[in-house]
């Protein structure tokens, strides 16, 4: 490091755009304030065994994008989908969402989890209300929402079930439904199809671009298969392994339906194999030291 | 096939009680033991008749049908135990609910509170009996009293337990949607501690039926406990066994219920219905 930390004023070039500041780096660009998410100089370390999961994360998104964050597990997507979903804390580096800093989770940054983490308590449509509910939308204008995604979704005659009985799929999309209902700008994604099985996926896959397309959500989608980010982003955020840095931002031009069987699809896939697997290499290389 | 099926089960199900009470009869009937000490099956249901039915004969001016058919003994008493059931239930099951919730919900609460019940939990209610009797004498204040501390502990640990193994996705899905603490506590912690809730509303039940006739043998004049050890002193041991079936009909009757009201209550929760 070229400065010591605690030393006061001593201001550093780090030759990325970033300068240090007592050790911490502040941006000199601005926040970007088209971007719907702007993040800058972005860090998280984690206290336990002080893990530095994300460094020097500058990402901005605007309106209505479809992200996705790749790369081999322990990379640190699913912290910074945290982080600006509100679970995590970062530990050094801002974070705007709509221009304002990120304080804690809130309903305008919808999440979807891999987890379903649909409440088994509560029916199909209840499910899908509840945020409606706990909002204060008022009753009727609440159902006829529900009503409108239930009919979207194609959940119509599963309203009344109860998450335990419903598929995978079925439940990854009240999960989706839940979401929508809160009409939120953005919606994060966790490895969302990670459970589902491949028909299942390439369905809900299909079902997500034609809602995004409906809804015009931006959507952060963290993933770590290389396929699934080409078919479904305009944008693929290739991430390092600890610390997590961003390797490479990927935009990929394919119009929609995308063929998977196609060249122009398969040049892409390959460019990005070359990028995970430099990465997933490494996480194993470092695995046995790491801990 | 399915007919023939159910009267299969059915047909299992009663043989091994009919031959013990075959066995028992036998038994009486060669004169084995003395009628005493163990007397005839038949004996025994027919001192039961007699314990069921009405005292009097009906007589329409006195009152309804329904008022002279539960006129008799047992249904007296087996109303006297219920109601202490239900009102030491009440208040012991009552009490650990919101304490539970609490203790759960809350770390610096817990460890404020954990020491004493560690302490008193594994005293068996029945050892409060002195204290209780010294404190609020004889009659229903002290049965209540042993009640609602059999109650009292099961549905605590339970609803303690159930609060804080929520699974944490719930509570950061919710978080995501905008919940705020109290609806945190109302619709999410609260339902998904549920079927720990019941469990320990159960345990607890389980608990209280059996303090109820300890209590009764000792502090009050009515009631299924009360009946069996009066029963004794004039050595009627057909009117004991009489008294010892129907608290066990009882208490069958109980846990079915709390059983039923678990699976209503729960019809969302995996692995209950089959």
């Amino acid at each position: 490091m070229a400065s010591r930390p605690g030393k006061l004023t001593v201001m550093t070039d780090t030759g990325s755009g970033l300068i240090m500041t007592k050790g911490r780096q502040i941006s000199l660009y601005p926040a970007d304030a088209q971007a719907q998410i702007s993040i800058r100089g972005l860090g998280k370390v984690f206290p336990r065994g002080l893990v530095e999961a994300l460094k020097d994360i500058d990402l901005d998104i605007p309106a209505g994008q479809f992200v996705s964050l790749l790369g081999p597990s322990g990379c640190g997507k699913s912290t910074l989908l945290n982080a600006i979903a509100g679970f995590e804390v970062p530990t050094s580096g801002q974070l705007l969402v709509d221009g304002r800093a990120v304080s804690g989770p809130g309903p305008d940054r919808g999440m979807v989890f891999q987890e379903y983490a649909l409440f088994p308590w509560m029916s199909v449509a209840k499910n899908i209300s509840f945020g409606l509910d706990v909002k204060g939308v008022p009753k009727a204008e609440a159902a006829a929402r529900v009503e409108m995604l239930l009919a979207k979704l194609r959940l119509a005659e599963f309203r009344d079930r109860y998450p335990k009985d419903l598929s995978g799929g079925m439940r990854q999309r009240v999960a989706i439904a839940r979401i929508l209902a809160l009409d939120s700008p953005i919606m994060l994604m966790d490895e969302p199809f990670g459970a589902l099985d491949s028909l299942t996926r390439r369905t809900l896959q299909d079902e997500l671009l034609r809602i995004w397309q409906e809804f015009g959500k931006t959507i952060v989608f963290v993933t770590h298969s290389i396929e699934e980010s080409l078919y479904l982003s305009d944008r693929v955020v290739v991430m390092t392994y600890r610390p997590g840095t961003i390797k490479r931002d990927l935009m990929v031009d394919l119009a929609h339906p995308r063929d998977p069987s196609s060249s122009d699809f398969n040049r892409l896939k390959r460019e990005l194999s070359q990028l995970v697997m430099e990465e997933q290499t490494r996480s194993e290389g470092l695995l046995p030291t790491g801990d | 096939m399915m007919r023939r099926g159910w009267w299969r089960g059915l047909l299992r199900g009663v043989a091994v009680p009919v031959l013990v009470v075959a066995f028992w009869q036998g038994l009486a009937s060669l004169g084995v033991v003395n009628s005493q000490i163990l007397p005839s099956p038949i004996a025994v249901i027919e001192r039961w008749w007699a314990y069921l039915a009405p005292l009097e004969a009906y007589r329409p001016a006195e009152g309804s049908w329904l008022a002279w058919v539960f006129s008799g003994e047992l249904p007296a008493d087996a109303v006297a135990s219920l109601m202490r059931v239900f009102g030491g239930f009440a208040i012991g099951g009552g009490l650990a609910l919101p304490l539970g919730l609490l203790m759960g919900a809350n770390r610096r609460v817990f460890s404020l509170f954990n020491p004493l019940v560690q302490i008193l939990r594994p005293i068996p209610p029945i050892a409060f009996i002195p204290l209780s009797i010294l404190w609020f004498g004889l009659g229903n204040p002290p049965a209540i009293f042993l009640i609602s501390i059999g109650a009292f502990f099961p549905m605590l640990m339970n609803t303690i337990t159930g609060v804080q193994t929520v699974d944490g996705i719930y509570i950061r899905a919710a978080r995501n949607l905008g919940v705020r603490p109290w609806t945190m506590f109302t619709r999410i912690m609260l339902p998904a501690a549920m079927p720990y809730i019941l469990t320990g509303a159960r345990i607890g039940m389980g608990t209280a039926f059996i303090v109820v006739i300890v209590s009764e043998m000792i502090a009050v004049n009515s009631g299924l406990g009360f009946r069996i050890l009066e029963a004794r002193e004039y050595f009627w041991s057909d009117k004991i066994i009489a008294g010892m079936f129907s608290i066990g009909i009882l208490g069958l009757g109980i846990d079915v219920a709390m059983n039923s009201l678990s699976r209503i209550l729960l019809k969302w929760h995996r692995g209950l219905e089959s």
